[in-house]
Protein backbone atom coordinates (compact mmCIF):
# COMPACT_ATOMS: atom_id res chain seq x y z
CA UNK A 1 0.00 0.00 0.00
CA UNK A 2 2.56 2.02 1.28
CA UNK A 3 4.62 1.11 -1.73
CA UNK A 4 2.27 1.84 -4.38
CA UNK A 5 1.58 5.51 -2.74
CA UNK A 6 4.47 6.39 -2.76
CA UNK A 7 5.26 5.01 -5.89
CA UNK A 8 2.50 7.18 -7.74
CA UNK A 9 3.51 10.15 -5.77
CA UNK A 10 7.34 9.39 -7.32
CA UNK A 11 6.36 8.78 -10.95
CA UNK A 12 4.04 12.08 -10.12
CA UNK A 13 6.47 14.14 -8.92
CA UNK A 14 8.73 12.96 -11.97
CA UNK A 15 6.10 13.62 -14.50
CA UNK A 16 5.87 17.27 -12.97
CA UNK A 17 9.21 17.91 -12.91
CA UNK A 18 9.35 16.67 -16.72
CA UNK A 19 6.36 18.93 -17.59
CA UNK A 20 8.23 22.02 -15.91
CA UNK A 21 11.14 21.68 -18.12
CA UNK A 22 9.29 20.76 -21.51
CA UNK A 23 7.27 24.01 -20.65
CA UNK A 24 10.43 26.27 -20.55
CA UNK A 25 11.30 24.39 -23.88
CA UNK A 26 8.06 24.50 -25.60
CA UNK A 27 8.27 28.74 -24.82
CA UNK A 28 11.44 29.16 -26.04
CA UNK A 29 11.10 26.71 -29.49
CA UNK A 30 6.80 27.36 -29.94
CA UNK A 31 6.22 30.63 -27.78
CA UNK A 32 3.01 30.71 -25.61
CA UNK A 33 -0.22 31.96 -26.75
CA UNK A 34 0.38 35.87 -27.81
CA UNK A 35 4.25 35.11 -27.01
CA UNK A 36 6.42 34.71 -30.17
CA UNK A 37 8.90 31.67 -29.69
CA UNK A 38 12.31 32.78 -28.00
CA UNK A 39 14.38 31.02 -30.58
CA UNK A 40 12.82 33.42 -33.07
CA UNK A 41 15.23 36.29 -31.54
CA UNK A 42 17.50 34.54 -29.27
CA UNK A 43 19.18 31.40 -31.89
CA UNK A 44 18.02 27.86 -31.77
CA UNK A 45 20.93 27.61 -29.54
CA UNK A 46 20.03 30.37 -27.31
CA UNK A 47 23.60 32.03 -28.80
CA UNK A 48 21.52 35.37 -29.62
CA UNK A 49 21.97 37.72 -32.86
CA UNK A 50 24.79 39.78 -32.71
CA UNK A 51 23.98 42.16 -35.18
CA UNK A 52 20.53 42.69 -34.03
CA UNK A 53 21.55 43.53 -30.33
CA UNK A 54 20.13 40.29 -28.99
CA UNK A 55 21.63 39.14 -26.13
CA UNK A 56 22.71 34.97 -25.61
CA UNK A 57 20.49 33.66 -22.87
CA UNK A 58 22.21 30.07 -23.38
CA UNK A 59 24.06 29.07 -20.05
CA UNK A 60 23.31 32.38 -18.11
CA UNK A 61 22.54 32.01 -14.54
CA UNK A 62 18.69 31.11 -13.74
CA UNK A 63 17.91 33.37 -11.15
CA UNK A 64 19.85 36.39 -13.08
CA UNK A 65 17.82 35.67 -16.26
CA UNK A 66 14.22 34.91 -14.06
CA UNK A 67 15.01 38.86 -12.68
CA UNK A 68 15.44 40.29 -16.13
CA UNK A 69 11.72 38.48 -17.02
CA UNK A 70 10.62 39.96 -14.31
CA UNK A 71 12.34 43.40 -14.24
CA UNK A 72 10.25 43.70 -17.97
CA UNK A 73 7.11 42.35 -16.99
CA UNK A 74 7.20 45.24 -14.60
CA UNK A 75 8.62 47.67 -16.82
CA UNK A 76 11.85 48.21 -14.84
CA UNK A 77 13.67 47.38 -17.54
CA UNK A 78 12.75 48.78 -20.45
CA UNK A 79 12.83 47.34 -23.79
CA UNK A 80 9.61 47.48 -26.40
CA UNK A 81 9.62 44.09 -27.45
CA UNK A 82 10.75 42.48 -24.09
CA UNK A 83 8.39 44.44 -22.23
CA UNK A 84 5.36 42.82 -23.69
CA UNK A 85 6.50 39.50 -24.17
CA UNK A 86 7.51 38.83 -20.42
CA UNK A 87 3.99 40.69 -19.28
CA UNK A 88 2.37 38.28 -21.10
CA UNK A 89 4.07 35.37 -19.78
CA UNK A 90 2.67 33.78 -16.46
CA UNK A 91 5.30 34.18 -13.50
CA UNK A 92 5.45 30.05 -13.65
CA UNK A 93 6.60 30.29 -17.15
CA UNK A 94 8.83 32.93 -16.48
CA UNK A 95 10.49 30.80 -14.67
CA UNK A 96 10.10 27.62 -16.60
CA UNK A 97 11.84 29.85 -19.46
CA UNK A 98 14.46 30.93 -17.20
CA UNK A 99 15.47 27.57 -16.07
CA UNK A 100 15.22 26.27 -19.45
CA UNK A 101 17.48 28.71 -20.95
CA UNK A 102 19.85 28.31 -17.74
CA UNK A 103 20.44 24.63 -18.31
CA UNK A 104 21.56 25.16 -21.91
CA UNK A 105 25.24 24.87 -23.06
CA UNK A 106 27.37 27.91 -23.02
CA UNK A 107 29.38 26.78 -26.19
CA UNK A 108 26.53 25.41 -27.98
CA UNK A 109 27.13 27.89 -30.83
CA UNK A 110 29.75 27.03 -33.70
CA UNK A 111 30.67 30.67 -35.09
CA UNK A 112 31.44 33.45 -32.34
CA UNK A 113 28.50 36.10 -33.48
CA UNK A 114 30.03 38.81 -31.20
CA UNK A 115 33.37 39.31 -33.59
CA UNK A 116 31.70 39.19 -36.59
CA UNK A 117 29.37 41.97 -35.06
CA UNK A 118 32.57 43.68 -33.85
CA UNK A 119 34.30 43.71 -37.18
CA UNK A 120 31.23 44.81 -38.71
CA UNK A 121 31.24 47.67 -37.16
CA UNK A 122 35.47 47.88 -38.06
CA UNK A 123 36.33 47.54 -34.25
CA UNK A 124 37.22 44.03 -34.57
CA UNK A 125 41.10 44.35 -33.71
CA UNK A 126 41.62 42.03 -31.15
CA UNK A 127 42.45 43.77 -28.12
CA UNK A 128 46.16 42.67 -26.83
CA UNK A 129 46.26 41.09 -23.14
CA UNK A 130 46.97 43.07 -20.00
CA UNK A 131 49.75 40.55 -19.56
CA UNK A 132 51.10 40.81 -22.82
CA UNK A 133 51.05 44.37 -23.28
CA UNK A 134 53.20 44.61 -20.04
CA UNK A 135 56.32 42.96 -21.81
CA UNK A 136 56.20 45.52 -24.67
CA UNK A 137 55.87 49.38 -23.75
CA UNK A 138 52.92 50.31 -25.48
CA UNK A 139 49.82 51.24 -23.27
CA UNK A 140 47.54 48.73 -22.54
CA UNK A 141 44.06 48.75 -24.44
CA UNK A 142 41.49 50.64 -21.92
CA UNK A 143 39.30 47.87 -22.63
CA UNK A 144 41.43 45.14 -21.32
CA UNK A 145 42.85 46.96 -18.37
CA UNK A 146 39.13 47.85 -16.88
CA UNK A 147 38.35 44.09 -18.00
CA UNK A 148 41.23 42.54 -15.93
CA UNK A 149 42.63 45.28 -13.72
CA UNK A 150 39.61 47.73 -12.84
CA UNK A 151 40.57 51.59 -12.57
CA UNK A 152 41.29 51.53 -8.69
CA UNK A 153 42.23 55.27 -8.54
CA UNK A 154 38.21 55.57 -9.44
CA UNK A 155 37.57 52.74 -6.62
CA UNK A 156 36.26 51.35 -9.93
CA UNK A 157 36.76 47.12 -9.59
CA UNK A 158 37.71 44.80 -12.70
CA UNK A 159 34.92 43.48 -14.74
CA UNK A 160 36.40 40.39 -14.06
CA UNK A 161 36.13 40.28 -10.25
CA UNK A 162 32.48 39.30 -10.16
CA UNK A 163 32.21 37.94 -13.79
CA UNK A 164 34.89 35.58 -13.28
CA UNK A 165 37.94 35.12 -15.10
CA UNK A 166 37.58 35.92 -19.16
CA UNK A 167 34.26 37.28 -18.03
CA UNK A 168 33.03 33.69 -17.81
CA UNK A 169 30.50 34.42 -15.65
CA UNK A 170 29.65 33.39 -11.93
CA UNK A 171 26.66 30.99 -10.22
CA UNK A 172 23.55 31.80 -11.09
CA UNK A 173 23.48 35.88 -10.89
CA UNK A 174 26.66 37.12 -12.45
CA UNK A 175 26.35 36.59 -15.94
CA UNK A 176 29.18 35.72 -18.77
CA UNK A 177 29.94 38.63 -20.36
CA UNK A 178 31.78 36.49 -22.76
CA UNK A 179 29.73 35.22 -26.20
CA UNK A 180 27.52 38.81 -26.06
CA UNK A 181 28.42 41.02 -28.65
CA UNK A 182 29.56 44.58 -28.36
CA UNK A 183 26.30 46.13 -29.22
CA UNK A 184 24.83 44.08 -26.94
CA UNK A 185 27.34 45.00 -23.66
CA UNK A 186 27.47 48.81 -24.94
CA UNK A 187 23.93 49.16 -24.65
CA UNK A 188 22.92 47.41 -21.13
CA UNK A 189 26.32 49.27 -20.11
CA UNK A 190 24.59 52.96 -21.10
CA UNK A 191 21.07 51.95 -20.18
CA UNK A 192 22.26 51.49 -16.63
CA UNK A 193 24.07 54.44 -16.58
CA UNK A 194 21.60 56.22 -17.67
CA UNK A 195 19.07 54.10 -15.00
CA UNK A 196 17.19 52.84 -18.07
CA UNK A 197 17.57 49.02 -16.38
CA UNK A 198 17.57 48.86 -12.96
CA UNK A 199 21.31 48.29 -11.40
CA UNK A 200 20.49 45.29 -9.72
CA UNK A 201 21.43 43.50 -6.73
CA UNK A 202 23.36 46.11 -4.01
CA UNK A 203 23.52 48.81 -7.09
CA UNK A 204 26.54 47.14 -8.18
CA UNK A 205 26.25 48.37 -11.71
CA UNK A 206 24.62 50.94 -11.07
CA UNK A 207 27.71 52.20 -8.87
CA UNK A 208 30.13 50.43 -11.87
CA UNK A 209 28.59 51.86 -14.57
CA UNK A 210 28.39 55.94 -13.71
CA UNK A 211 32.52 55.60 -13.51
CA UNK A 212 32.38 54.85 -17.25
CA UNK A 213 32.90 57.21 -19.91
CA UNK A 214 31.45 56.38 -23.69
CA UNK A 215 34.77 55.34 -24.54
CA UNK A 216 35.31 53.10 -21.60
CA UNK A 217 31.80 51.03 -22.20
CA UNK A 218 32.95 51.17 -25.87
CA UNK A 219 36.70 49.64 -25.69
CA UNK A 220 35.23 47.13 -22.77
CA UNK A 221 32.07 46.07 -24.70
CA UNK A 222 34.87 45.29 -27.57
CA UNK A 223 37.50 43.37 -25.46
CA UNK A 224 34.56 40.72 -24.49
CA UNK A 225 33.07 40.65 -27.75
CA UNK A 226 36.49 39.57 -28.81
CA UNK A 227 37.23 37.56 -26.14
CA UNK A 228 37.40 33.48 -26.89
CA UNK A 229 33.96 31.93 -25.32
CA UNK A 230 35.98 29.29 -23.60
CA UNK A 231 39.40 29.65 -23.63
CA UNK A 232 41.55 32.80 -22.60
CA UNK A 233 42.55 32.85 -19.12
CA UNK B 1 41.56 118.07 3.36
CA UNK B 2 40.91 114.82 1.81
CA UNK B 3 37.77 114.91 -0.96
CA UNK B 4 34.63 112.19 -0.53
CA UNK B 5 36.12 110.41 -2.95
CA UNK B 6 39.93 110.18 -1.47
CA UNK B 7 37.96 109.13 1.71
CA UNK B 8 36.08 106.44 0.07
CA UNK B 9 38.89 104.90 -1.83
CA UNK B 10 41.29 105.11 1.40
CA UNK B 11 38.64 102.78 2.74
CA UNK B 12 38.24 99.94 0.90
CA UNK B 13 41.71 99.79 0.75
CA UNK B 14 41.81 99.64 4.38
CA UNK B 15 38.93 97.59 4.39
CA UNK B 16 40.78 94.97 1.98
CA UNK B 17 43.65 94.86 4.25
CA UNK B 18 41.90 93.94 6.98
CA UNK B 19 40.17 91.12 5.44
CA UNK B 20 43.78 89.71 4.02
CA UNK B 21 44.89 89.91 7.31
CA UNK B 22 42.13 88.14 8.69
CA UNK B 23 42.64 85.20 6.46
CA UNK B 24 45.90 84.94 7.06
CA UNK B 25 45.08 84.54 10.55
CA UNK B 26 42.71 82.15 10.10
CA UNK B 27 45.22 80.36 8.02
CA UNK B 28 47.66 80.53 10.58
CA UNK B 29 45.58 79.76 13.90
CA UNK B 30 42.47 78.64 12.14
CA UNK B 31 43.91 75.78 10.54
CA UNK B 32 45.64 75.20 13.45
CA UNK B 33 42.86 74.68 16.13
CA UNK B 34 41.37 72.74 13.66
CA UNK B 35 43.99 70.25 13.07
CA UNK B 36 44.71 70.14 16.55
CA UNK B 37 41.31 69.26 16.76
CA UNK B 38 41.39 65.92 14.39
CA UNK B 39 44.54 65.09 16.09
CA UNK B 40 43.00 65.25 19.34
CA UNK B 41 39.71 63.24 18.26
CA UNK B 42 41.94 60.55 16.55
CA UNK B 43 44.15 60.79 19.96
CA UNK B 44 40.77 59.64 21.58
CA UNK B 45 39.75 57.15 19.11
CA UNK B 46 42.29 54.56 19.50
CA UNK B 47 42.01 53.37 23.04
CA UNK B 48 38.21 54.05 23.24
CA UNK B 49 38.73 50.46 20.96
CA UNK B 50 40.07 48.62 24.03
CA UNK B 51 37.62 50.79 26.42
CA UNK B 52 34.56 49.90 24.78
CA UNK B 53 35.13 45.99 25.20
CA UNK B 54 34.91 43.82 28.39
CA UNK B 55 38.59 43.31 29.34
CA UNK B 56 40.28 46.24 28.38
CA UNK B 57 44.32 46.04 28.82
CA UNK B 58 47.22 47.40 27.41
CA UNK B 59 48.05 43.52 26.39
CA UNK B 60 44.85 43.14 24.76
CA UNK B 61 45.17 46.57 22.44
CA UNK B 62 49.07 45.56 21.23
CA UNK B 63 48.10 41.67 20.74
CA UNK B 64 47.72 41.61 17.41
CA UNK B 65 48.02 38.15 16.48
CA UNK B 66 47.16 38.03 13.16
CA UNK B 67 48.92 39.85 10.02
CA UNK B 68 48.76 43.59 9.80
CA UNK B 69 50.63 44.45 12.93
CA UNK B 70 48.98 47.06 14.99
CA UNK B 71 51.02 49.74 13.76
CA UNK B 72 49.68 49.10 10.62
CA UNK B 73 46.08 50.13 11.94
CA UNK B 74 47.46 53.40 12.56
CA UNK B 75 46.36 55.48 9.11
CA UNK B 76 46.18 58.93 8.47
CA UNK B 77 43.01 61.38 9.32
CA UNK B 78 40.67 61.63 6.26
CA UNK B 79 41.47 58.01 4.88
CA UNK B 80 38.41 56.31 6.15
CA UNK B 81 36.59 59.58 3.77
CA UNK B 82 38.65 58.37 0.64
CA UNK B 83 40.97 60.34 0.81
CA UNK B 84 43.81 58.13 -0.27
CA UNK B 85 47.18 58.49 0.70
CA UNK B 86 49.76 60.61 -2.08
CA UNK B 87 52.12 58.00 -2.60
CA UNK B 88 51.54 56.31 -5.98
CA UNK B 89 52.76 53.21 -7.12
CA UNK B 90 54.79 52.82 -10.69
CA UNK B 91 51.98 52.35 -13.05
CA UNK B 92 52.53 48.37 -14.21
CA UNK B 93 53.49 49.73 -17.75
CA UNK B 94 56.17 50.77 -16.36
CA UNK B 95 57.99 47.42 -15.17
CA UNK B 96 61.08 46.83 -16.64
CA UNK B 97 62.07 44.42 -19.49
CA UNK B 98 64.82 41.98 -17.96
CA UNK B 99 65.54 39.04 -15.44
CA UNK B 100 64.39 41.61 -12.82
CA UNK B 101 61.42 42.22 -14.49
CA UNK B 102 60.77 38.69 -15.28
CA UNK B 103 60.86 38.27 -11.54
CA UNK B 104 58.98 41.13 -10.20
CA UNK B 105 56.04 39.73 -13.04
CA UNK B 106 56.30 36.59 -11.22
CA UNK B 107 55.50 38.23 -8.42
CA UNK B 108 52.49 39.92 -9.05
CA UNK B 109 51.16 36.32 -10.58
CA UNK B 110 51.89 34.98 -6.96
CA UNK B 111 50.07 37.80 -5.56
CA UNK B 112 47.02 37.64 -7.93
CA UNK B 113 46.45 34.18 -8.35
CA UNK B 114 48.52 32.29 -4.84
CA UNK B 115 46.96 29.46 -5.09
CA UNK B 116 47.98 28.59 -9.11
CA UNK B 117 51.00 29.83 -8.80
CA UNK B 118 52.81 29.00 -5.39
CA UNK B 119 50.57 25.75 -5.06
CA UNK B 120 53.18 24.32 -2.41
CA UNK B 121 52.51 27.13 -0.04
CA UNK B 122 48.83 27.73 -0.19
CA UNK B 123 46.06 25.15 1.57
CA UNK B 124 43.09 27.18 0.94
CA UNK B 125 41.10 29.07 -1.85
CA UNK B 126 42.47 32.92 -1.29
CA UNK B 127 44.64 34.71 -3.24
CA UNK B 128 46.57 37.63 -1.32
CA UNK B 129 44.67 40.12 -3.60
CA UNK B 130 41.59 39.13 -1.83
CA UNK B 131 42.72 41.33 0.97
CA UNK B 132 45.44 43.84 -0.76
CA UNK B 133 43.00 45.33 -3.56
CA UNK B 134 44.29 46.12 -6.86
CA UNK B 135 47.09 43.78 -6.49
CA UNK B 136 48.95 45.07 -3.66
CA UNK B 137 48.84 48.70 -5.33
CA UNK B 138 45.76 50.49 -3.34
CA UNK B 139 46.28 52.87 -0.68
CA UNK B 140 43.86 51.51 2.65
CA UNK B 141 43.81 48.02 1.59
CA UNK B 142 47.02 47.42 3.46
CA UNK B 143 49.04 48.39 0.23
CA UNK B 144 52.43 46.04 -0.78
CA UNK B 145 54.46 49.69 -1.03
CA UNK B 146 53.76 50.68 2.18
CA UNK B 147 54.49 47.25 4.15
CA UNK B 148 57.70 47.01 2.11
CA UNK B 149 59.35 50.11 3.61
CA UNK B 150 57.93 49.32 7.30
CA UNK B 151 60.06 46.32 7.90
CA UNK B 152 62.36 44.92 9.26
CA UNK B 153 60.47 45.63 12.53
CA UNK B 154 59.49 44.40 15.94
CA UNK B 155 56.47 42.67 15.99
CA UNK B 156 54.52 41.26 19.09
CA UNK B 157 53.27 38.25 17.22
CA UNK B 158 56.70 36.78 16.60
CA UNK B 159 57.80 38.81 20.24
CA UNK B 160 61.11 39.17 17.56
CA UNK B 161 62.23 41.23 14.85
CA UNK B 162 60.63 40.37 11.36
CA UNK B 163 61.85 41.75 7.62
CA UNK B 164 59.96 41.62 5.15
CA UNK B 165 60.33 38.06 4.13
CA UNK B 166 59.52 36.59 7.66
CA UNK B 167 55.97 38.64 7.60
CA UNK B 168 55.57 36.96 4.21
CA UNK B 169 56.17 33.62 5.30
CA UNK B 170 53.74 34.95 8.27
CA UNK B 171 51.13 35.47 5.38
CA UNK B 172 51.64 31.81 3.87
CA UNK B 173 50.96 30.03 7.55
CA UNK B 174 48.31 31.85 8.51
CA UNK B 175 46.03 33.75 5.90
CA UNK B 176 46.52 31.37 3.49
CA UNK B 177 46.31 28.47 6.06
CA UNK B 178 49.77 26.96 4.02
CA UNK B 179 53.55 26.58 4.63
CA UNK B 180 56.31 29.14 4.43
CA UNK B 181 57.86 29.22 1.89
CA UNK B 182 61.71 28.37 3.30
CA UNK B 183 64.05 31.69 3.01
CA UNK B 184 65.11 32.70 0.09
CA UNK B 185 62.38 30.36 -1.99
CA UNK B 186 62.30 31.62 -5.51
CA UNK B 187 58.68 32.55 -4.37
CA UNK B 188 59.18 34.79 -1.95
CA UNK B 189 62.27 36.26 -4.03
CA UNK B 190 59.36 36.93 -6.31
CA UNK B 191 56.97 38.57 -4.40
CA UNK B 192 59.67 40.69 -2.65
CA UNK B 193 60.99 42.10 -5.54
CA UNK B 194 57.15 42.68 -6.59
CA UNK B 195 57.05 44.83 -3.19
CA UNK B 196 60.33 46.51 -3.54
CA UNK B 197 59.41 47.98 -7.28
CA UNK B 198 56.07 48.78 -6.17
CA UNK B 199 57.84 50.61 -3.80
CA UNK B 200 59.67 53.18 -6.26
CA UNK B 201 60.20 56.34 -4.48
CA UNK B 202 58.75 55.98 -1.43
CA UNK B 203 60.07 56.84 1.56
CA UNK B 204 61.76 54.61 4.36
CA UNK B 205 58.69 55.11 6.90
CA UNK B 206 56.31 52.63 9.14
CA UNK B 207 53.75 55.55 9.14
CA UNK B 208 53.99 56.09 5.51
CA UNK B 209 50.03 57.46 4.84
CA UNK B 210 47.92 54.39 3.13
CA UNK B 211 49.66 51.90 4.78
CA UNK B 212 47.13 49.20 6.56
CA UNK B 213 43.93 50.30 7.19
CA UNK B 214 42.28 53.50 7.82
CA UNK B 215 41.50 53.80 11.29
CA UNK B 216 38.12 52.88 12.95
CA UNK B 217 36.50 54.69 16.00
CA UNK B 218 35.25 52.59 18.45
CA UNK B 219 31.67 51.14 17.93
CA UNK B 220 28.62 53.58 19.92
CA UNK B 221 26.86 50.23 20.37
CA UNK B 222 29.72 47.67 21.16
CA UNK B 223 29.53 44.83 18.59
CA UNK B 224 26.35 42.39 18.03
CA UNK B 225 26.00 39.46 16.51
CA UNK B 226 22.70 39.45 15.25
CA UNK B 227 22.75 42.49 13.62
CA UNK B 228 26.27 41.82 11.92
CA UNK B 229 23.76 39.01 10.92
CA UNK B 230 21.46 41.53 9.10
CA UNK B 231 24.25 43.52 7.62
CA UNK B 232 25.85 40.15 6.13
CA UNK B 233 22.72 39.03 4.55
CA UNK B 234 21.94 42.69 2.92
CA UNK B 235 25.62 43.19 2.22
CA UNK B 236 28.05 40.54 2.06
CA UNK B 237 26.27 36.98 1.20
CA UNK B 238 25.14 37.95 -2.57
CA UNK B 239 29.01 37.44 -3.29
CA UNK B 240 30.39 35.42 -0.41
CA UNK B 241 27.80 33.49 -0.20
CA UNK B 242 24.46 33.02 2.99
CA UNK B 243 27.28 30.13 4.30
CA UNK B 244 30.50 32.28 4.01
CA UNK B 245 32.30 30.28 1.18
CA UNK B 246 32.25 32.25 -1.09
CA UNK B 247 31.59 31.66 -5.34
CA UNK B 248 33.77 29.73 -7.34
CA UNK B 249 33.42 30.04 -11.36
CA UNK B 250 32.57 26.88 -13.08
CA UNK B 251 35.85 25.77 -13.40
CA UNK B 252 36.51 25.99 -9.87
CA UNK B 253 38.26 29.44 -9.99
CA UNK B 254 37.25 31.01 -6.11
CA UNK B 255 36.18 34.62 -7.71
CA UNK B 256 34.76 35.75 -4.26
CA UNK B 257 36.84 34.63 -1.50
CA UNK B 258 35.74 32.38 1.58
CA UNK B 259 35.31 34.13 4.42
CA UNK B 260 35.51 31.20 7.01
CA UNK B 261 34.92 27.68 6.64
CA UNK B 262 37.85 25.08 5.63
CA UNK B 263 39.06 27.32 2.61
CA UNK B 264 39.51 30.43 4.11
CA UNK B 265 41.90 31.95 6.64
CA UNK B 266 43.28 30.03 10.08
CA UNK B 267 42.80 31.40 13.15
CA UNK B 268 46.15 32.81 13.31
CA UNK B 269 45.80 35.29 10.78
CA UNK B 270 45.35 39.08 10.85
CA UNK B 271 42.00 39.14 9.23
CA UNK B 272 40.67 37.00 11.81
CA UNK B 273 41.16 40.12 14.45
CA UNK B 274 37.79 42.03 14.72
CA UNK B 275 39.40 45.24 14.55
CA UNK B 276 41.68 44.46 11.64
CA UNK B 277 38.69 43.32 9.65
CA UNK B 278 36.41 46.02 10.72
CA UNK B 279 38.59 48.11 9.16
CA UNK B 280 39.75 46.60 6.35
CA UNK B 281 34.92 46.03 5.73
CA UNK B 282 34.52 49.91 6.40
CA UNK B 283 37.01 50.69 3.84
CA UNK B 284 37.05 48.20 1.24
CA UNK B 285 33.79 46.84 1.12
CA UNK B 286 31.42 46.05 -0.57
CA UNK B 287 33.99 45.56 -3.25
CA UNK B 288 34.18 49.20 -5.38
CA UNK B 289 32.23 50.91 -2.66
CA UNK B 290 34.32 51.09 0.37
CA UNK B 291 32.79 54.10 3.10
CA UNK B 292 29.67 52.90 2.43
CA UNK B 293 28.93 50.26 5.28
CA UNK B 294 28.19 52.71 8.93
CA UNK B 295 31.28 52.05 11.18
CA UNK B 296 28.74 50.06 13.43
CA UNK B 297 27.69 47.39 10.76
CA UNK B 298 31.25 47.37 9.39
CA UNK B 299 32.25 46.60 13.25
CA UNK B 300 28.79 44.18 13.64
CA UNK B 301 29.54 42.08 10.33
CA UNK B 302 33.25 42.06 11.27
CA UNK B 303 32.52 39.83 14.35
CA UNK B 304 29.95 38.24 12.84
CA UNK B 305 32.51 36.89 10.00
CA UNK B 306 34.84 35.89 12.82
CA UNK B 307 32.23 34.43 15.05
CA UNK B 308 32.23 31.16 12.68
CA UNK B 309 34.82 28.21 12.02
CA UNK B 310 37.92 28.03 10.28
CA UNK B 311 41.35 26.25 10.03
CA UNK B 312 42.94 25.60 13.23
CA UNK B 313 45.15 27.81 14.19
CA UNK B 314 48.97 26.12 13.46
CA UNK B 315 50.53 27.19 16.77
CA UNK B 316 47.52 25.11 18.61
CA UNK B 317 49.00 24.24 21.64
CA UNK B 318 47.36 21.02 22.12
CA UNK B 319 43.97 22.87 23.86
CA UNK B 320 41.28 25.65 22.85
CA UNK B 321 41.56 27.35 26.21
CA UNK B 322 45.00 27.56 26.60
CA UNK B 323 45.75 28.62 23.16
CA UNK B 324 43.35 31.24 23.66
CA UNK B 325 44.54 32.31 27.29
CA UNK B 326 48.67 32.40 25.22
CA UNK B 327 47.62 33.56 21.81
CA UNK B 328 44.47 35.24 21.60
CA UNK B 329 43.22 37.21 24.94
CA UNK B 330 41.83 39.65 23.42
CA UNK B 331 38.02 40.30 22.86
CA UNK B 332 39.29 40.96 18.87
CA UNK B 333 39.09 37.11 19.14
CA UNK B 334 36.47 35.06 18.83
CA UNK B 335 39.03 31.75 19.00
CA UNK B 336 38.25 29.68 22.06
CA UNK B 337 34.54 31.64 22.44
CA UNK B 338 31.31 29.89 22.52
CA UNK B 339 28.64 30.77 19.49
CA UNK B 340 25.59 29.01 19.14
CA UNK B 341 26.58 26.01 21.41
CA UNK B 342 29.89 25.43 20.02
CA UNK B 343 33.93 26.98 21.55
CA UNK B 344 35.05 28.38 18.18
CA UNK B 345 38.94 26.48 17.80
CA UNK B 346 37.65 23.35 19.60
CA UNK B 347 38.62 21.24 16.35
CA UNK B 348 41.45 19.64 17.55
CA UNK B 349 45.04 19.63 15.71
CA UNK B 350 45.37 21.47 12.58
CA UNK B 351 44.81 19.27 9.77
CA UNK B 352 48.09 18.27 8.22
CA UNK B 353 48.90 20.35 4.91
CA UNK B 354 47.46 19.60 1.72
CA UNK B 355 48.87 21.84 -1.23
CA UNK B 356 46.17 23.69 -3.25
CA UNK B 357 44.66 21.82 -5.65
CA UNK B 358 42.47 25.36 -7.03
CA UNK B 359 42.38 25.75 -10.36
CA UNK B 360 44.18 28.68 -12.21
CA UNK B 361 42.09 31.59 -13.69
Amino acid sequence: MTLGRNLSWAVFGVVLSMNVHADGATIAQKGAGSVAACQSCHGVAGEGVASAGFPRLAGLGASYLLRQLEAFAEGTRSNAVMMPIAKALSAADRKAVASHYASMPFGATAAMPSSSSAASRGTSAPKVSAVATAESAPAPAVGATLATRGRWSDTLPACEQCHGPGGRGVGADFPPLVGQSAAYLAAQLTAFKSKARPAGPMNLMGVVAQKLSDADVQEVSDYYATLPPGGAR
Amino acid sequence: MMTPRRRLVLGAAVALLLVIVAIGAFDYWGMEAFTQRKLAALRQASPDVSASVSAPSPAAFKDIAGDPPHAELVAPAGAASGARAAFSPPLESQLPSGEFGDVIRRGREIFVDTGRAAPAYVGNSLRCVNCHLDAGRLAGASPLWAAFVSYPAYRSKTKSVSTFQQRLQGCFEYSMNGKAPPPGAPELVALESYAYWLATGATVDPKLAGRGYPALPAPAQGRDYTRGEQVYAANCAFCHGADGAGQRSADGFAVFPPLWGPESFNWGAGMGRINNAAAFIKANMPLGMGGTLTDQQAWDVSLYMNSHERPQDPRYSGSVQNTRSTLHDTDESMYGREVAGKVLGATGAPRPFKPSTVPGR
